[in-house]
């Protein structure tokens, strides 16, 4: 159990969060022919944008309802329905998806009767578009509560409510933002292997998964179809990965009576022996050999590299999902969880964080505590921490602008589990200190104490 | 040529064992002769190069095709504090046309010529091998050539891969240094207190965790062979006044020939362990005080000795709680046995069994004494006879070196490398007390419960383990009944209620229920409202009942025992 500490300083030095709307945008862009749209000013939607560029490397549909002096004392309800009549005729989306910003939040307006009326006088010309909207000011939450947000208004605005014939081979996933693309197609093979369909919803593999069209297409292409977000009622069982997920798993349940199952991860052997057997449940069918085959392979990489994580001190900073995977990942392994930052104290996953405290704070507190650690785990900010600290980064989450590939790296499933043992293991190989005779001599070492578990308590966890 | 000096290798008088044979049976050598075809072991050639690469200012060059360097080199693990030119590898990996042509002696003499141009070493050690001494390549010739054209000593060491093993080996490489490299130096810095110490490798530097003890004693080490060695500190040897002699087995003819040269008297002893760490202070303040120095040295050597026995033992004592009761199998040859175990029986770890294979006599008859028990003792053990034992879990942890590895890994068995490869220092006092903190690490890692816990699907990949959705279990194979859509209006609080509680419950941890709620399919013992969840939540109403009889009775991982056929 951990504590969970709230940080008393005002001023936030090198900050760990990115913003809500930031997550709702992210959830929007896993729908087909989708544009997300931020109520606010140019700047909420440009800078998120941005940052959605570096992490990606990908052209993001990303609008805004420009906001400007006038309408912000006016009102901007005019302006969302002009940014919703151009969008909807200059790139013909299936779905809008807006995701309200501080400062139309500040203002306070009543955007869902705003949209509702908008919606009601412009049916006409808002036929085969869907629009829904999330309420995530800046000032609240974090990327994590904007990504579910969006979840919960897409199947609150979109899922029938009528009783659906239920399709015995159909499930429903609703993953957390910090599964990357690789993790999602690795969800989805395991699913199929069953000869179950999966409805994932949000779905970045299909949109950001860097592939080339071949055409200029002003939307996101690929990703969940907003006709299978409108029958997931249809699902027989739906499987939520990350607590984060519980509030859509709730909502889906409360719109459609889809029953759920919440899985904290699907990092490590255990977890994914859950969700394995909770799909050969579902779906009556055995586990495919090629499955347990990749489960003994994960066993095998499991003993081979635990001698790299035994007595490692692991420092991380995550939302509190992905913090709470990695946290278990690692410790799991015979590491250390010395320092657990994180970006809002609000998720009761925290509390089985497995590490004495949990840190509501930014990457200023994370340098500060991280000092004697053997390994950084956030993401690509944490890169001049390292470098002050001179302990090697492992970047995971968002964003991370200055690597290559990791929307390719899975680390959930026994396969991804595997790669991510490997990969950590060889961080850890690369940065080997060749032993040294200061290093060494016993008097030197005395006051330092290097034999670092100091109490001969048993761990708790 | 190498045939007398081999013989003579296997007249020993150093070696009690050597000694206690005939006539006939020391001709035959010391190792057993190799049984094709199952045999394991280095060749004389790696046991040479062991000896002498870590000497770190040298360039040590193989005289060979490609696979005796190309396929050996930097794979140990000895540190240096300073030069590294011993970790960069040079052969000159001779060809088919060299070797038909005879072009080996030239190709050398232009290898030296390169590398001495190119990185400028103190001595350049040219080791021969199963080629180039089949095809009669002149080493000597060659070397003796390239040191007077080059100013720069060229050393050829003649320990060709099938004169035998990697033991004799070690003893050519002694035989080489006492022919061209001790004795060749006059320090101008010569003290009353230098030792030489004798096969030490300075694995991952542990013996710096030795060497502040002995400047504290201001007792100088003049050359460490070879851990950290430099070609200067070497070639002076011959100027110390005592030898400590750490792997017995490797070095002994050096040893006792230095003593015969130049009078440097020698004892065998270990950094292993407290008692022997203590012990081989102990004994060099002896020597040190027999040549000459103040008898003060000795007591100032008990009092160094209480002193750190004393923060060694409360360091260890903190381990007492954890690993008490533990038990350990020690499988090794290099580490010395004895003293290991004793000092891990002290704070209440079991020696379930130890290998006695590189042995002396004299260490056999402590083990005895120390576990009471003879069949604890073994010269070693055949793989297969490994696994099974190992797989039994008749121990917590086996500590051994990297060739029974995967032995351990493969049966699920905590594993420590004692060996040559590992990672962490074990020598001195700290040393004990790191080896005790790996023991720790290694036995408590969370992961050991995880893969030796049988997995939750059988042979046919039928889930054997607990449930996760709640659901009774089905037939494998048997598709799911068309279900019936929800009754109008009965959504809602049951199903959500329901599936709530299943997600509440899961987050982080394995499930909880199923093992008596499932068992039989009993619905009156099962919650009622996972009777609702499996009913109005997942629609199985009118089916439920006839469709769905189990074929499993539930039971908890761990006592099933029966679902690891294929898994891990």
């Amino acid at each position: 159990m951990a504590h969970v500490l709230h940080s008393e300083k005002a001023a936030s030095t090198n900050p760990l969060k990115s913003s809500q709307p930031l997550g709702a945008a992210f959830a929007y862009l896993g729908v087909d022919g989708c544009v997300p749209l931020f109520h606010g000013s140019q700047g909420c939607t440009s800078f998120a944008l941005v940052l959605f560029v570096r992490h990606f490397k990908e052209t993001i549909p990303l609008q805004t309802t420009a906001m400007d002096e006038v309408a912000t004392i006016m009102g901007g309800a005019d302006h969302l329905e002009e940014a919703i009549l151009n969008l909807k005729n200059r790139t013909k989306p299936k779905l809008i998806g807006i995701a309200t910003t501080a400062l139309v939040e500040t203002r306070g307006e009543d955007f869902a009767g705003d949209l509702a009326i908008i919606k009601a006088k412009r049916a006409e010309a808002l036929v085969g578009t869907e629009v829904v909207l999330a309420a995530t000011p800046d000032f609240n939450g974090s990327i994590e509560d904007g990504w579910s947000k969006a979840v919960v208004a897409m199947i609150d605005g979109i899922t029938a409510r009528v009783s659906a014939r239920r399709n015995p081979r159909r499930v429903a996933v609703l993953p957390g933002f910090d599964l990357t693309v690789a993790d999602i197609e690795e969800i989805r093979e395991t699913i199929e292997a069953f000869g179950l369909e999966p409805t994932i919803l949000p779905d970045v593999s299909g949109a950001l998964d860097g592939t080339v069209p071949g055409r200029w297409i002003p939307t996101t292409y690929g990703g969940t179809s907003v006709e299978d977000i409108r029958t997931l009622g249809e699902c027989v069982h739906c499987l939520a990965v990350g607590e984060n997920q519980r509030a859509a798993a709730e909502k889906l349940a409360e719109v459609a009576d889809v029953p759920y199952t919440l899985f904290g991860t699907l990092t490590g052997l255990r977890p994914f022996d859950r969700f394995v057997t909770a799909l050969s449940e579902i779906s009556g069918r055995p586990v495919p050999a090629k499955l347990r085959r990749q489960r003994s392979q994960l066993a095998d990489a499991l003993l081979d590299g635990h001698f790299h994580f035994g007595g490692k001190k692991i420092a991380i900073a995550a939302e509190p999902d992905l913090l709470y995977r990695l946290a278990t990942f690692f410790v799991g392994l015979g590491a250390e969880v010395t320092t657990a930052v994180t970006t809002v104290g609000g998720s009761r996953i925290l509390a089985d964080v497995p590490a004495e405290t949990v840190e509501i704070g930014d990457l200023g507190l994370f340098e500060k505590l991280a000092g004697d650690a053997d390994l950084l785990v956030t993401h690509s900010h944490g890169r001049q921490a390292s470098e002050r600290l001179g302990i090697p980064l492992f970047r995971v989450g968002f964003p991370i602008f200055d690597r290559l590939g990791t929307q390719h790296r899975a680390h959930v499933g026994y396969r991804g589990t595997r790669d991510l043992i490997f990969e950590v293991a060889n961080i850890f190989q690369s940065h080997l200190h060749a032993p040294t005779p200061e290093g060494l001599n016993p008097f030197a070492r005395r006051e330092t104490d290097h034999d670092s578990r100091p109490s001969s308590e048993p761990r708790r966890h | 040529m190498l045939s007398p000096k081999v013989q003579a290798l296997f007249d020993e008088p150093g070696c009690d064992k050597n000694q206690a044979k005939d006539d006939k049976a020391r001709k035959k050598g010391c190792s057993k002769p190799l049984t094709p075809g199952a045999a394991a072991g280095g060749c004389a050639f790696d046991g040479a190069k062991i000896v002498l690469q870590p000497i770190t200012d040298a360039a040590h060059l193989v005289h060979a095709p490609l696979a005796c360097e190309g396929n050996s080199w930097d794979n140990r693990g000895a540190a240096s504090s300073g030069p590294m030119l011993w970790r960069t590898s040079f052969t000159t990996d001779l060809t088919e046309l060299d070797v038909v042509m005879g072009q080996g002696e030239r190709k050398l003499y232009r290898a030296i010529r390169e590398i001495i141009e190119e990185h400028a070493p103190p001595a350049v050690f040219v080791y021969e091998t199963c080629v180039t001494a089949l095809i009669g390549d002149d080493l000597d010739a060659v070397c003796r050539h390239a040191t007077d054209k080059f100013g720069v000593p060229v050393i050829p060491v003649h320990a060709a891969g099938f004169v035998g093993s990697k033991n004799l080996g070690n003893k050519l490489a002694g035989e080489a240094l006492l022919d061209h490299v001790i004795g060749t130096h006059e320090p101008d810095d010569v003290g009353p207190t230098d030792i030489n110490i004798l096969g030490e490798f300075n694995l991952v530097g542990e013996f710096w965790m030795v060497k502040p003890l002995l400047d504290e004693l201001g007792i100088r080490v003049r050359a460490c062979i070879p851990g950290d060695a430099r070609y200067l500190d070497v070639a002076s040897a011959h100027t110390a006044k005592a030898s400590m002699m750490v792997c017995s087995t490797a070095l002994i003819n050096l040893a006792r020939k230095m003593e015969e040269r130049w009078g440097i008297p020698f004892f065998e002893g270990s950094f292993y362990g407290v008692a022997d760490t203590s012990d081989a202070l102990r004994q060099i303040a002896k020597l040190l005080v027999e040549r000459g120095v103040p008898a003060d040295l000795i007591d100032r050597t008990e009092a160094l000795i209480a002193r750190e026995e004393a923060i060694v033992w409360a360091k260890l004592e903190r381990y007492r709680a954890r690993l008490s009761g533990k038990r350990v199998l020690l499988n090794t040859g290099g580490v010395k046995s004895w003293s290991v175990a004793s000092a891990l029986m002290e704070i209440g770890i079991e020696i379930v069994g130890t290998s006695t294979k590189k042995s002396t006599d004299e260490d056999k008859e402590r083990i005895r004494e120390l576990l009471e028990d003879e069949h604890k003792m073994f010269e070693g053990l055949a793989p297969r006879d490994l696994y099974t034992l190992l797989e039994r879990h008749d121990a917590d942890i086996m500590l051994s070196g990297g060739r029974t590895q995967f032995i351990a890994l493969k049966a699920r068995m905590p594993w420590l490398d004692i060996n040559q490869e590992r990672h962490h220092p074990y020598a001195g006092y700290d040393g004990m007390v790191e080896l005790v903190r790996q023991i720790d690490i290694a036995i408590a890692n969370p992961m050991w419960a995880e893969v030796n816990a049988p997995s939750p699907f059988d042979a046919e990949g039928n889930v054997i383990g607990e449930t996760v959705i709640g659901l009774s279990r089905r037939s494998a194979g048997a598709q799911p009944p068309l279900p019936v859509p929800p009754p109008p209006g009965g959504r809602g609080l049951a199903g959500m209620g329901s599936s709530q509680s299943v997600g509440r419950e899961d987050v982080g941890q394995s499930s909880s229920f199923g093992a008596g709620g499932s068992t039989g399919g009993t619905p009156s013992s099962s919650p009622p409202s996972r009777g609702r969840d499996r009913e109005g939540g997942l629609g199985f109403a009118s089916v439920a009942t006839s469709d769905l009889t189990p074929t499993h009775t539930y039971k908890k991982f761990a006592g099933s025992g029966s679902g690891d056929a294929d898994d891990c």
